[in-house]
């Protein structure tokens, strides 16, 4: 069991309480992950270069040396860092960036790359999360927050959701995938590679993989449908917007709501009941391996 | 009418308050916000009305009340009820009534995937569409959907009775469309003016078990 939430914003006037809209829905997703949370937020888009969330797994990492290091050889214009994650928005591009993280610095890993996306995760409550992290404070325009039971791998912040799939692009995964091992062989010899031995982020390769071999993110999804074997339903934040996709079989659980000012969906309605208006919002269960997405128009 | 405000009450508070109700008390609930297992294990004949979205397990275990949810129940509604009546204006989700040995539930709106899963004697009428798997090993009571069925209708069923009104995606394994015989004419009428659902009765198919499963066929043997 985990729990998933989503909050994409339809009225710009609404952008600056997503982080207090969506913490509630978060929190009320603890009893179903009360191991682990996490939250993709996209907010202040860095057009012109990119946008990095790197993570130190020592929360006594030296991240003024790091920044000073960053400085020194590339066009950094913001830093901030936040327990132990640090958000880098560059003028250079995303390439050489990354080149630079992996040769230089190998307890760094990234969770997140592109333009608007950060990516933070941690080990423990929810609630705690929501605090360190400050979530209620974050402006923006969509947000995807898991929490996390385990049931297939370790608990430690690396396993945590949202996972990374590409340029501006996560998944959040509530269920168990049966054949992620082989697959998982299959991907790594594709060139995918894997920090954890986690199902999600073999769900998570595997979009990646696709998207790379020239699939669209609708095409990659229904090709998960025949190569994924388990049960999930998918949340899948886009640079845009997020798409919603669950198994064929569908016993994972999944609500969708929408008014005039926002569009959600979670594993539970009460999630979405904390948000305002819902009581009279449209409210419907997302069909088995039907693609539902929100975009900005 | 006692009122309950889950704002103020806790959910516990409110099933020891409709389990100890006397026949005929009325109950309102309110401030739902989608959490589970509200108004469970009741067994006299009370009035409960719930006003919101509920969550899991709502009106599970039902003996006797008569509970209306003015909204939409989440997973596992009226889960093993065995009398009364439960109706549900908006959509059920997955699995309501499952295992249900008696009583009537009505969802107005639609049922999601596994509606009436082993049910035992429940009778269960959907105004809507149901999802897939519904009727899944059903051995006693009847499932009525005035609307669409989804893939794999009545797989394994034993004598549950299951009558459509609109289209059946398919099919599960040993589920056949039967003969609809006055017997059947007649039950159905009684469930849908129960249930206050206008609709005609000429207009519904009637599907069950081939009962080919019950008995282990030697021409399969080489499947094991």
């Amino acid at each position: 069991m985990c729990g998933i939430v989503g909050l994409f914003i339809k009225n710009p006037a609404l952008e600056s309480e997503l982080g207090a809209l969506v913490a509630p829905m978060l929190s009320e997703m603890t009893e179903r992950g009360p191991d682990s949370a996490g939250m993709a937020v996209y907010r202040d888009p860095n057009d012109k270069g990119c946008k990095v969330t790197v993570l130190s797994q020592k929360l006594d990492f030296d991240w003024a040396s790091f920044e000073k290091a960053v400085n020194s050889h590339f066009s950094l214009n913001k830093f901030t860092v936040t327990q132990n994650h640090a958000v880098l928005s560059l003028d250079n591009s995303l390439s050489e960036v990354e080149h630079w993280l992996a040769s230089n610095w190998t307890d760094l890993s990234v969770t997140s790359a592109g333009t608007n996306i950060e990516i933070f995760k941690g080990k423990g409550n929810p609630a705690d999360f929501i605090k360190q992290f400050d979530i209620k404070n974050m402006t923006g325009t969509h947000a995807l927050g898991h929490t996390r039971m385990a049931t297939e791998s370790a608990i430690t912040t690396e396993h945590s959701h949202p996972f990374s799939t590409g340029q501006d692009l996560c998944l959040v995964h509530n269920g168990s995938l049966s054949n992620h091992n082989r697959l998982r062989e299959t991907l790594k010899r594709a060139g995918v590679q894997f920090k954890t031995d986690n199902d999600s982020e073999v769900a998570a390769g595997y979009l990646s993989w696709r998207l790379s071999e020239g699939d669209d993110l609708d095409e990659a999804l229904n090709h998960a449908i025949e190569d994924l074997d388990g049960f999930y339903t998918f949340a899948i934040g886009t640079k845009d917007g997020f798409a919603v996709m669950r198994d064929p079989i569908g016993c994972k659980p999944a609500i969708m709501a929408e008014t005039d000012d926002w569009a959600a969906m979670s594993s539970e309605y009460r999630a979405i009941a904390t948000l305002p208006g819902a009581e009279n919002a449209r409210i419907w269960e997302p069909e088995p391996t039907q693609i539902y997405s929100w975009k900005r128009s | 009418m006692t009122a309950i405000n889950l704002n103020e009450s806790s959910v516990r508070e409110l099933n020891e308050k409709l389990q100890s109700g006397s026949s005929g008390d009325q109950f309102s609930v309110n401030n739902t916000v989608g959490k589970h297992a509200l108004s469970v294990g009741l067994t006299s004949e009370i009035n409960v009305e719930i006003n919101g979205h509920v969550g899991y397990y709502c009106a599970g275990m039902n003996q006797q009340a008569n509970i209306v949810i003015n909204g939409n129940a989440g997973p596992g509604l009226a889960e093993n009820m065995m009398s009364g009546e439960v109706r549900v204006t908006g959509n059920a989700s997955q699995y309501a009534a499952a295992t249900a040995h008696g009583g009537l539930l009505v969802i107005e709106g639609d049922a999601s995937s596994r509606c009436g899963i082993s049910m035992k004697g429940v009778n269960i009428v959907v105004g809507g569409n149901i999802g897939h798997m519904s009727a899944f090993m059903a051995q006693s009571g009847c499932l009525v959907v005035c609307g669409d069925a989804g893939d794999a209708l009545g797989d394994s069923v034993y004598e549950a009775k299951i009558y459509v009104r609109g289209e059946v995606k398919s099919l599960g394994t040993d589920c056949i469309e039967k003969e609809m015989r006055d017997e059947h004419k007649k039950e159905l009428k009684e469930l849908l003016k129960q249930s206050n659902m206008n609709h005609k009765v000429e207009d519904f198919r009637r599907y069950g078990s081939a009962r080919k499963l019950y008995n282990f066929d030697i021409d399969q043997v080489d499947e094991y």
